[in-house]
């Protein structure tokens, strides 16, 4: 291994703590898991320890998009464009099970999962999930980000 | 006034446009022809008596794979009447078939039937005639069928975006 890729390798590791410690979200809520969500962002759950705390309400800001709720197919044209104005680098977690694999919605309306629609980086499963689920998620995308090679 | 006596005037006053009545469970209900629906629907809003004021609701019913209704009218259109002064209700049923999906609107009655009606358009595909405005309410346009009557497959699915590749 030569000196350059020692210190590319480093500057990525350096990098991903970086990221993953200042995780701007932009929650994409549209169903019930949002209560759940606002649990997990409060103070009792503080979702500001993994430096996940701010959540920016303009795609074009935000590093990870939380899809938290039922998406029907009317929606899916908008969160497939929320998904396209985040700039790189990004990532996406489904957030509760109907965002994973449509739930027990299996009907005419709802999406049956939204990684038909777009890539997804974390499931977090349940109905809705509990919030150390949800830190549990949190923490696997910050594994992941940690570990990835950086681009920039 | 009681459930009974407003059945009776209904009766009385529609005679032989009423098709049925019954009180199962106590909610009173009328079945009546197509033909006279307008006009008892006008009469339960603007007799001094009955003054049904709202339209609480109207949606619609497929009955093409109830139990014992396969060879009757397949759909019935419902509409819900409360009157806020005399706080009494009332059912109006009309039975329509799948050939001639169509009933009289209800807009000019009580304006909120706009949008009962574009749902149950939307949903089971039954048409209203002088609706103002009968678009789809709940599904978009390119959405094609009606997703509530019992032959739309449970499991059909018309994405807006398709799979990513």
């Amino acid at each position: 291994m030569g000196v350059g890729s020692f210190f590319t390798s480093k500057l990525d590791e350096a990098i991903g703590w970086a990221r993953k410690y200042s995780i701007f979200q932009y929650p994409f809520v549209t169903a019930c898991c949002g209560m759940e969500y606002m649990a997990t962002a409060c103070s009792h759950y503080d979702v500001d320890r993994f430096g996940a705390g701010l959540p920016r309400f303009s795609p074009r800001q935000a590093d990870v998009l939380f899809v938290v709720g039922t998406i029907s197919h009317k929606m899916a044209p908008v969160l497939k464009r929320i998904y396209d104005q985040m700039t790189e680098p990004k990532w996406v977690v489904a957030f509760g099970v109907c965002t994973c694999t449509g739930g027990f919605y299996d009907n005419y309306a709802t999406v049956q999962g939204i990684d038909t629609i777009i890539p997804v980086d974390v499931y977090i499963p349940g109905c809705p999930p509990r919030p150390e689920s949800v830190l549990d998620g949190l923490m696997k995308l910050q594994d992941k980000i940690a570990v990835q090679t950086q681009r920039f | 006034m009681r459930g009974e006596e407003i059945l009776q005037r209904l009766r009385d006053r529609f005679t032989g446009a009423v098709v049925e009545t019954h009180d199962h469970r106590g909610d009173h209900t009328a079945i009546v022809d197509r033909g006279a629906l307008s006009e008892v629907l006008r009469f339960s809003r603007d007799e001094a008596d009955l003054r049904f004021d709202v339209l609480m609701d109207l949606t619609a019913v497929d009955y093409s794979r109830f139990p014992g209704r396969e060879d009757g009218p397949r759909f019935e259109v419902v509409y819900h009447l409360f009157s806020v002064g005399y706080n009494h209700r009332l059912r109006i049923k009309v039975r329509v078939d799948e050939d001639d999906a169509q009933v009289p609107t209800a807009v000019d009655l009580w304006p909120i039937a706009n949008w009962f009606e574009r749902e149950v358009w939307d949903m089971f595909g039954i048409r209203f005639a002088g609706h103002p405005d009968l678009r789809r309410l709940l599904m978009y346009e390119e959405f094609a069928g009606h997703p509530l009557r019992k032959d739309y497959p449970i499991n059909r699915r018309q994405p807006l975006i398709g799979p990513r590749q």
